[in-house]
Order: structure tokens, then sequence, then C-alpha cells
């Protein structure tokens, strides 16, 4: 079956479904592909953060005289020297409430490496000292770490003018506690996750100056160059007298979402007029920049005696950090997906991010719905175990179908494969392996998993893409997309390559920059394909709308006869009645049809959820996978090696196969990371993991080859039909290693990370029963 | 620290004699980054522990932010760009293209340089001698599974050959 894109896109496609090398790999295997600290400005300075040593302390006094008398020193400033030393966030972008976070700390520090001063000098060396020489006087006070004792009426708050509860969000459906009273089966379990960092391999960059046309411009490692707005706020300059490019980046994963060094960096170079260059260290990296929210979840499920779930009582609480950044957000995510890929028909959940003084917790790949999904395929397993039916039958009862109504109440309105997906994960696993050691014991466990993609409804989410040819045939995109080692550049032009016949070594894509490149939104929630792709792809449909009937006359053919192929305009059917694009381009010319356009993409929008209820619509769509892992797990240490890893997800289609198979390894891996081994570890706010050699991500060693296996299943809201890949792969591995481990030596843990010490604990503690027996549930 | 006298280094990068003057508390890597402009060479964490700057000293990798710079006087120092370029890419480059086993791209200089110089010494390699091999070489991107691919694919090509850079 042939299938045409919205507009009037032939089939069968020529190049989309094609695992195309990326442009910009053969750049960054030369070496040559210029990051955001390789950029470098005649007179230059080093920047520098200084940071606060205490997670809860006031400020008595900050002294910056003799940092500033430093031979080499350009500029000291404090929050004295920030114009509005405040960015204002609407914390659930439905105009609830505001807050203003402080750009530098004034009075109060907050959590361990808040920034406080900043110092711009000659040289890193000469950075250094300066911040040496600046002075503080702390007065350490009581602090709020642990996001439980936050909710208690009577300890400190984090802000004395308001409650540490940041947000709590409500979903009423149904009516749980009668489906309870009839349950056949309940479970109750309480899952806690941990913080984690993203742990990209570039840390954070920017190079700032002030511009020829007195622009502040900022070439930045980040996520969303629409940051220009805020830090225009900060330096309480016009909107339009500040730019941020966005270099290639050395890996994002939300991490550079919020802004990391931009506003730094700006008002360094703002203040004295040199380009100055700011590169976080990998230590203050780990030390102060937002990660992902650890969780405490309580789940209570209750199903029916053939296993069709009736109930899921939910309680959710994240560790913000003081400020809210991207908290409300997350949650919410976690709220919307909280019974993950199933049928439940009557569901409460509570979703609540509090204040704390632990280091401040945002966006990371998988954005709240990774979290959940370890609690609600560990109390699916549960559930299957306490009826004695298997974790695919429990699944398979329940899975979600194309129409069902969401906890939230609105109807799935694509394909959810699910029964096709969790075969395919499960079949690759093959032969069970054989343990390698007398205390070996292998298991094997699955996880399914549903995450959003695009932004939520109400937040009107629009990509713009400017797409033109040039006189010789070649096409230009610009788009304000910015790249983060996903290949989101390479596959807009794939896309616009499909669309217009021009072939992808003919296309020049020029991306991330708020002056030059038209807005696409920042990458992140999985959206840039969604978006910028639809985008490019609509853009694309009209220029090519535009060109035909040229085309058309100059080839002596009926329109819908024509095709544009291979660089150029031909006649279907009649091979040798070509003619190159290039000569279309000039007969446009000739005629004053123009050759490019402005085109944009609005993404689906709608009123915002009842707040009291949760009903409502919230994302444009989801994708859809299972993970299944086998494990041998070491009695005697409780050590876990993962040895298969099959990750299975509808992408709805593949726009580049070999780039979708990419997500879906890295994302599974940076999943099993999670559930093994990675942990920023915080005593009463004092973060114990600063050096890389105490955070621990996964090294080649750790992990096995992981099988991906795409599923095209023809339904997403993507250009051609795709859905997005980029947070999904990362959700299921660290239930599936968890229902893996139960299955190998009888525990099931609820922690994470699931450390040797924990498995080992949880085996000693195991109640004695006869020699263990692999159930083979999978 | 500031004040101490810059001492004079002499060695090879990428087969050209360089001469520069380099503070003595100066990492390998900053001189090359920031004297030298050679940017391919990485900053991940400057503990040793992620391998984002790797280079070949003398043929044999390692971490350009453990070394002084000094200490890499007289002697032959490779970084990616001595492994290849715009067309007379060396295999290896040509395999991570191929098998898309950069994403970022950021791991990528220092993954190949180790690459290569394993395959010198290891023409035959199992997948999971060649994931011992890298495995001082974080990636956050791949999952490394593609990585394993590209390296075995270039296994037993002779190409390996420790320390050389390319022909230019």
């Amino acid at each position: 079956m042939t299938r045409r894109a919205p507009g009037e896109h032939p089939a069968p496609f020529r190049i989309v479904g094609r695992p195309l090398p990326r442009f910009d790999v053969a750049d960054k295997v030369q070496g040559t592909t210029l990051y955001a600290a390789d950029w470098r400005l005649p007179g230059m300075l080093a920047g520098r953060i200084l940071r606060a040593v205490y997670p809860s302390a006031r400020i008595r006094r900050i002294s910056v005289e003799k940092a500033r008398a430093l031979p080499g020193v350009a500029a000291v400033l404090t929050a004295d020297d920030v114009p509005q030393n405040a960015l204002h966030e609407d914390p659930t972008g439905l105009g609830l409430s505001s807050f203003a976070t402080p750009v530098l700390a004034a009075d109060r520090v907050r959590y361990q490496g808040e920034p406080l001063a900043l110092v711009a000098a000659e040289s890193e060396v000469l950075a250094q000292a300066a911040l040496e020489a600046i002075e503080v006087e702390y007065e350490p006070l009581p602090g709020v770490f642990d996001a439980g004792a936050a909710l208690a009426p009577d300890g400190p708050r984090v802000h004395p003018d308001r409650e540490n509860l940041l947000i709590h969000w409500k979903l009423r459906q149904g009516d749980v506690e009668g489906a309870f009273r009839r349950a056949a089966a309940i479970v109750e379990r309480t899952y806690r996750t941990q913080r984690v960092d993203h742990a990209a391999l570039e840390p954070e960059a920017a190079v700032a100056w002030v511009d020829g046309d007195g622009v502040v411009t900022i070439r930045a490692a980040t996520q969303v160059i629409e940051h220009f707005r805020e830090i225009a706020e900060i330096l309480r300059l016009p909107h339009n007298k500040v730019r941020v490019q966005a270099p290639f980046l050395g890996g994002g994963f939300g991490g550079k979402e919020d802004m990391t060094v931009e506003p730094y960096a700006a008002l360094l170079a703002w203040k004295t007029r040199r380009p100055v260059r700011m590169v976080w260290t990998r230590q203050e990296s780990l030390l102060a920049r937002p990660k992902r929210h650890p969780f405490t979840m309580s789940y209570k499920t209750g199903a029916t005696e053939d296993g069709r779930l009736v109930a899921q009582e939910i309680s959710l609480l994240a560790d913000a950090g003081p400020y809210p950044l991207l908290s409300p957000r997350v949650v919410f995510a976690a709220l919307v997906v909280g019974c993950g890929p199933y049928r439940v028909p009557n569901v409460k959940i509570d979703a609540r991010a509090v204040f704390t003084n632990n280091v401040p917790t945002s966006a990371m790949r998988g954005f709240g719905a990774m979290q959940v999904t370890f609690a609600y395929e560990s109390q699916m397993d549960l559930l299957a175990d306490q009826l004695g039916i298997s974790a695919l039958e429990i699944r398979s009862r329940n899975f979600l179908r194309k129409g069902d109504r969401l906890p939230t109440g609105e109807a799935l309105e694509t394909q959810a494969a699910l029964p096709h997906i969790t075969a395919r994960a499960v079949e690759a696993l093959g032969e069970r392996s054989r343990p390698s050691a007398p205390s070996g014991r292998v298991g094997r466990g699955i996880a399914c998993n549903m995450q959003p993609y695009g932004r939520t409804v109400w937040f009107r989410d629009r990509a713009q893409a400017w797409i033109g040819f040039e006189a010789d045939g070649a096409l230009v995109i610009r788009a304000g997309v910015t790249d983060l080692g996903g290949g989101q550049a390479a596959s807009l032009a794939q896309l616009a390559a499909e669309v217009l016949g021009v072939s992808p070594d003919r296309i020049a894509v020029h991306i991330g920059d708020s002056a030059l490149t038209p807005l696409a939104g920042g990458t992140f929630a999985t959206r840039q394909l969604y978006m910028s792709g639809n985008a490019v792809v609509k853009a694309a449909g009209e220029l090519r709308a535009m060109m035909i009937p040229v085309a058309a006359s100059l080839l002596e053919a009926a329109e819908p006869d024509v095709q544009f192929a291979d660089n150029h305009a031909g006649v279907i059917g009649a091979p040798k009645r070509t003619i190159a694009l290039a000569r279309v381009v000039k007969e446009c010319g000739r005629r004053g049809i123009p050759t490019a356009l402005l085109s944009g993409f609005q993404g689906e929008h709608a009123a915002p959820i009842d707040l009291e209820t949760g009903q409502g619509r919230t994302f444009p769509d989801y994708t859809f996978g299972c993970h299944a892992v086998e494990v041998e797990v070491d009695a005697e240490t409780g050590a876990v090696r993962v040895l298969k890893l099959a990750a299975c997800h509808d992408v709805g289609r593949a726009i580049n196969p070999q780039s979708v198979e990419g997500q879906i390894q890295g994302g599974a891996v940076m999943g099993a990371g999670q559930a093994l081994m990675e942990e920023v570890a915080l005593e009463a706010g004092i973060n114990l993991t600063t050096l890389f050699a105490g955070y621990l991500i996964p090294t080649a060693m750790d992990v096995p080859d992981v099988r991906p296996l795409v599923v095209e299943s023809g339904e997403g809201k993507g250009p051609f039909s795709a859905r997005g890949i980029g947070e999904p792969p990362t959700g299921p591995p660290p239930a599936a290693v968890a229902a893996a481990i139960q299955d190998a030596v009888g525990v099931r843990l609820t922690d994470l990370p699931m450390t040797p010490e924990r498995v080992f604990d949880a085996v000693r503690a195991r109640p004695a029963r006869p020699e263990h027996e692999a159930r083979g549930k999978v | 620290m500031a004040g101490a006298a810059p001492l004079r280094v002499r060695f090879v990068l990428n087969g050209s004699s360089v001469d520069v003057w380099a503070a003595p508390h100066e990492t390998l890597l900053a001189v090359l980054r920031d004297t030298l402009g050679a940017t391919e060479v990485k900053y991940g964490c400057g503990e040793g522990v992620c391998g984002t700057c790797t280079v070949l000293l003398d043929g044999a990798p390692i971490n350009a932010c453990l070394l002084l710079a000094v200490q890499a006087a007289g002697r032959a120092v490779t970084t990616v760009k001595g492994l290849g370029a715009e067309g007379h890419l060396h295999p290896l480059q040509r395999a991570f293209v191929a098998h898309e086993a950069a994403q970022c791209g950021f791991c990528t200089p220092g993954m190949l340089l180790v690459a290569h110089a394993f395959l010198a010494d290891h023409p035959g390699p199992t997948r999971d001698e060649i994931r011992s091999a890298i495995a001082g070489n974080l990636c956050r991107c791949t999952g490394y599974t593609r990585i394993v691919d590209a390296i075995e694919a270039c296994a037993g090509t002779g190409k390996g050959a420790r320390g050389e850079p390319a022909s230019r």
C-alpha cells in the first residue's frame, strides 16, 4: 500500500525510510565540528562563577573589592550589578502564579552551588584567582532536605513568603473506592527513583559578545535559542537586541533545556564589552546543574480475577529543589501517563512537587513519564504474580487501543500496537542464557511504556521553517531548531529531499540562530520531528505546488504527471523527459514566481484541563514501546549484569531507520544506567558525587548490545505519520530489569538504582524457601 | 601559579613540528586547545575518567587532561585530525559514518583514536575485546552498540598502523 503525506506527495518514498549517512556525522568524525567551547574571538575573556558553599544560608556580606583589584580582572559582578535580577516564571503555563528566580543569589542561598558572583578575567587562571579573592560571610540556616519533610506544617520553609508545596496536580476519574471494594486482587507498593545527572559529554559552554550592531550575542550549548527573551529581560534590553546561536551540541538530554551558562556569559560580555567564554567544569556541572527528579510513588492497583485493571490510586511526590524550573510540567507529564499504556476505568492521582534545599531538578529525557514507568510496570508484575498469570497475559488484557479513553478522559487517537510490540521484544531475546558461574542466576523481564511527544496542548506550540532554492538548484533550509546529536538537522534535509526531489547532498540546513533562522521552539519534549518536521514538509509542499505549473509548462506535460526527483523535474512514466530543477528555478525567476518561502506548523492546541479533575486534552500523541531484558544476578554478591536487551518501539514511520535505531539503543542504555548504577548522592543538601569518578554512567563494559526493533504502524502525528522517538526508549529498562532480577532471585526491588548492595540485602532478607526456580515468565 | 615562568615545549603534532610556550602547570589538553587551536581534542571532565580528551602519545592513547604539556616534549602527539580528513578518511572514520556510530560526536575523536591504537595490536578482536578497549571512553548517546559495530567492521583491514598519521 502506498501512503500519501498531507499535501500532494507522490508515493512511494524515495528518500524517507532510507538509512542515509548524516552530514553532521561526516564532520564529527573529522573533528571539524565547532562546539560552543571551541569558539574563539579576539580579546576573549574567561568567565567563571562563584558558587554557594552551603545549601541554606543567609549571606551576611559579600566583598569583591580585592578580586576587582587583581591584575587581569575585567569584571566582578554580584546581584547588585544585574539589571533585573530575576527570571520570571509561570510554572504551570496557566497563569496561576508567577515566580521570580534570582539570577545571582542576593541575600540568601538555597542550594549548594547556587551562583553568587561572576568574574571575567584575561585567563582561566586569573579568573580562578579572582574567585578565590571574593569574601563571602554566610550564616547557615536550617534547610529542607527531604521531599516528605517539606510538607510538614511546622518545618523550615525554602522561601519564607510561600509554602513548600510548589504544585499539586489532581486527576479524578470514576469511583476508585468502589472499584477497590470489588477488586479480586489489590497490590500496594511504594517506589523510589533517584536523582540522575544528564552527563552529556559536552559540559555547559558559551561565548558571548556584543556584536558590531550592538546586539548581545551568545553562542551557547543550548537546546532552546528562544531563551534570548529571558536574557533580554535580565539585561533590560529590547528582545531584538539579544541573539542566541546554538552550534551542534555535545548532547543535551534535557540538561540544556533550561538556561545554563547563557545569562552569566551575557552579563559579563555586556558589562565588559568584550567577548567572554564560559565553560563549566564537569565538577560544577555535577554539583549544581539541574538533575532528573527523584520521585516517591505510592501505587495502589486493583484488578479483577481475570486480570483486568479496575482502579489505580497513585500519589507522586517529586523533589523540585528550591526553584520551579520545569518541575510543574514534569510532574504533570507523570500524572497524565501515571497508569501507563493500560485501560483503567477508575483513577485517582495526586502529583506534587515540593521545594527543598537540594540541587534543583528539571527536564531530563523521559520527563516524569520515565519515573512512573518503573512504578506502573512493577505493579503489573506484582498483580500478575498475585493472580497467577504471566507478565504477558496481564498486560495483553489491559493494553490501550486506539479510541480508548485515557485517564484524562481524552481519546487515544492513534494506533497503540502494543501486542505486536511486546511480542517482538520478547521474541528477540531468543534462547535463555546459561549462568556463567555457579552463583549466577539468569532471569528475564519486560516493561512497556507510553511517552508523550509534543508539548502540552495549551502551550499552543508552533514551529516555522524557511525553504528556498538557489539559482543552481541547490536547496537551503533555515529553521531555528537545535541539534543535540540526534540528527535533528539531517532529518529535516531528508524530509525536504523527499518532497522536492533534491538529493540530500545538495541541501544546506542552517539551524539554531534566533536572529537569522525562523523560530522553531526548542529541541525538547520529543517535539522537533513532530513540529519542525511537519513545518519543513509543509513548506516544501507549498514550494513544490508553486513550481510544478512552471515545470509542467517547460515539460509540456499535465501538472499531475510532473514529478521532482534526482534534482530534476520529469514526467511520470517518461524517463527521458526531464529538465534540471535549476532550469525550473530559472524559469520561475523569469516569470516572477518565488522559489523560497516561510511556512509554519501549528501543533495541536486546546483549552487547559480541569484543575480539580485533570480531565481534558493534554498531549498531542504518544509513542509506545516494550523492552525485554535478560540479566544474570550473582546470588552471592548481588551484582546484576544485563545480558540481553531488546527494545521495540512503534515510531509510526522511520524517517531515517538508522537514526531511529540509534535513539532506541542510546535511550535504552541511559535507562539501564538509571536502573543499575547512577545516582546523584546528597547528604543534607551537600552533593557527594561531584567527580565524574564518583558519578557512574554505563561504560561499554556495563551494557550489552542493544537490539533495536522498529515498528512502523503508519500512524503518528509527525511528518509522513512519524512519531517522536527521542525520549521514549529511556523509560522501560528499570522496570524490566527489576522484573528480571525477581525472575532470577525471587526478590522485587522498589528503589533505584538496583545496586549490588540493594540486591544482596534483598536476597538475604528473602524468606527462606527451597531452591529458587526460574518461573520463565517471559 | 599565575606567575610561574613559561617553558618552551617542542613536540610533533599530527606530523608537524610545533614549538610553544607553556606554563609548568598547563596540561597538554589546555595547550592543544587554547594555544594551538586543536579544538578537535575535547574537554569532558579533567579527571581522566571520560576519555573525550584522548590523544595518541607516540601511538599510545592517553588522556590529555592528565598529562602536563611539558611531558610531551620531544614526542609525537596525534589527534583525530592526524587520523584522516576529507578526501582521505581513515577506514574507522568512514565506518563511524556508515554505522552512525556518532550522534553528538563529542566522544568521537577520542573514541576513534582509542579504536585505532587498539586495532593496530588486535587485528581480529571479539566484540567483548572491543568493548574492553573502549571502556575508558564514555559515550552518553549511542549506547555503544554501533561504535562496536563500526570498530568490528574495520578489524583485520590492516589500516591500524600505530601512531602513524594518515598520509597527506
